[in-house]
């Protein structure tokens, strides 16, 4: 069982895929739900405090705005715990996203960077690319065991 | 209960939304989100004829959308996103227009970082839920009665007595002790007048130090500066009727607001640095050897281009202005690059959050120092008025408003 980090981070989609497929999938929901199950923080709604955009100074300056720091001080560890990762690229919001283009950009460089296997692909547009993009995805994750 | 449509981008993951709502909650408002469909997210580019890779930033688009077309769905509109995006700021500016332009809905523009806090944002909510509570208020073009207005600076404190829509007495301290530089410029303005102190109707206060200050003289009236200075420079500079702007250049923060009809409609409050403030001004004379009131005289002799000077931090500003005089530099050069520096970050930091429309009114004690006008002038390339009694705008203001609670 490898755990898989999903680019857009918050699809659920690709968060299924990887569970389906026997590996834990690393998504922001979960990260998330964390932070809201911590006991006796009052940060509503995602109970994010100004301590966590300092966190995200290990992943990005202090001149990168607060919003994409305070993301990434969710994206990074799970980017850090990673050990392997599927990017879909040319996806749009409604497959999942952080919200912040900066933050999508800083999060696919830090995965690619960090030396593990990943698998790039285009997000489908028609039912013939969704099961090419289905089948990929299961080769690559039937690959990790 | 005032509700402030939130349109924001990061605010979340900077960990400063409970600061926001408790901003809100604190002046008596709430935060509520407007509703969207996802095809009002995906149709932000025909609207606004862009749309960005950022999500939340198109949500703000649709959001503005949605309040343009139900305008009851809030009473105010606050507009934020993260300190440093580029892309936000361009989005923020673009959604402050379209508000502006479509809809009478007062619009907060604000750009954060994780070290906001509920008092940081203060005075601005405080300012927006006067402007969507008390318009009619605001809408008062004449001064009835007599009244008293105290306007509590970081630097000064001004006091006015107005009957009939007339100044007829003036006060203006170095602001020391809160409550003893009120009283001294209120004494003042009555022995000025010739008034006596319980012949006052009313007293209307405003400043950093207005809740101190309004306690102890029992103000009918006790209001943040910007709804109150803007009131007083349009009023001032007889613009009460259609668009005008208001740049008021404080001791300790600048403020830029557009206003219609008398009532503010977006406005931005702050500033980088001390730089940017009347502080880097004094701190300017002074080094001249020059009285503050000299400094603007001196400065519309020189010019700026042969001092190089950036005040956006005053420590720099001041090395600066230091390296200049002991290369040789000419005094009245030194001064206009003072005054050029702090209108051009004025320009750079606030101008740019707000809709400039013609008439500009520049206010407040610095307006009387001639360079920073001129240098604004120049930097806007239109016509600046700075009206009689330009330091006494938030007292003027005060005591026009105040006139308007004695008849409710």
């Amino acid at each position: 069982m490898v755990k898989v980090i999903v680019y857009p981070p918050t699809s659920t989609i690709l968060a299924d895929l990887v569970d389906r497929m026997g590996h834990t999938p690393l998504v922001m929901a979960n990260e998330i739900r964390k932070k809201i199950d911590t006991p006796s923080l009052e940060s509503p709604p995602l109970n994010i405090t100004p301590e966590d955009p300092k966190k995200g100074l290990k992943y990005a300056a202090v001149d990168v705005p607060s919003g994409v720091r305070g993301r990434m001080s969710l994206i990074g560890p799970m980017i850090e715990e990673a050990e392997a990762a599927i990017i879909v690229e040319d996806n749009n919001c409604l497959v999942g996203c952080s919200g912040c283009a900066r933050t999508n950009e800083l999060t696919r460089l830090l995965i690619k960077i960090k030396g593990i296997p990943f698998i790039e692909l285009k997000y489908p547009r028609d039912d013939g690319e969704a099961r090419r993009f289905v089948h990929e995805i299961r080769m690559f994750l039937e690959g990790l065991k | 209960m005032i509700r402030i449509a939130q349109l924001s981008c990061g605010a979340e993951y900077s960990g400063i939304q409970r600061e926001l709502e408790r901003a809100a909650e604190i002046v008596g408002a709430k935060m509520i989100s407007p509703e969207v469909s996802l095809e009002d997210v995906m149709d932000v580019e025909k609207r606004f004829g862009v749309s960005v890779p950022s999500g939340d930033l198109n949500l703000i688009m649709a959001r503005a959308t949605r309040l343009v077309e139900n305008p009851d769905l809030a009473d105010a509109v606050f507009v934020a996103t993260c300190f440093r995006c580029a892309e936000g700021a361009i989005i923020r500016g673009e959604v402050r227009r379209y508000i502006h332009e479509h809809s009478r809905l007062p619009v907060l523009s604000y750009s954060f970082t994780e070290r906001t806090t509920a008092e940081t944002l203060l005075t601005r909510m405080e300012a927006l839920v006067t402007t969507a509570r008390m318009r009619g208020l605001l809408a008062r073009e004449r001064q009835t009665g007599l009244t008293a207005g105290i306007d509590s600076g970081s630097t000064t404190t001004k006091a006015v007595i107005m009957r009939d829509n007339q100044i007829i007495g003036r006060g203006w301290v170095p602001t020391t002790e809160v409550i003893k530089s009120a009283e001294e410029a209120f004494q003042q303005a009555l022995q000025e007048s010739g008034v006596k102190r319980e012949e006052i109707q009313g007293i209307g206060v405003t400043g950093y130090g207005r809740f101190l200050v309004g306690k102890h003289f029992d103000a009918k009236l006790i209001q943040e500066e910007i709804t109150v200075n803007s009131k007083g420079a349009v009023f001032l500079a007889n613009a009460q009727k259609g668009p005008a702007t208001v740049i008021d250049i404080g001791g300790m923060d600048n403020k830029a607001i557009s206003v219609q009809d008398g009532v503010p409609g977006s406005f931005t409050m702050g500033g980088i640095c001390a730089g940017a403030s009347g502080r880097f001004l004094e701190l300017t004379a002074r080094r001249l050897g020059v009285n503050i009131t000299d400094l603007g005289k001196l400065a519309l002799r020189g010019s700026y281009k042969s001092v190089p000077m950036n005040s956006y931090c005053i420590v720099f500003g001041t090395q600066s202005l230091v390296n200049s005089l002991s290369k040789g530099a000419r005094p009245e050069d030194v001064a206009m690059a003072a005054c050029h520096s702090v209108a051009e970050q004025v320009f750079e930091q606030q101008l740019q959050e707000v809709e400039v429309k013609q008439p500009v009114i520049m206010v407040g004690g610095t307006s009387l120092i001639e360079g920073l006008p001129k240098a604004m002038e120049d930097l806007l390339g239109i016509e600046i008025i700075v009206p009689n009694h330009a330091q006494y705008i938030g007292a003027v203001g005060a005591a026009l408003l105040v006139s308007g609670m004695l008849e409710v």
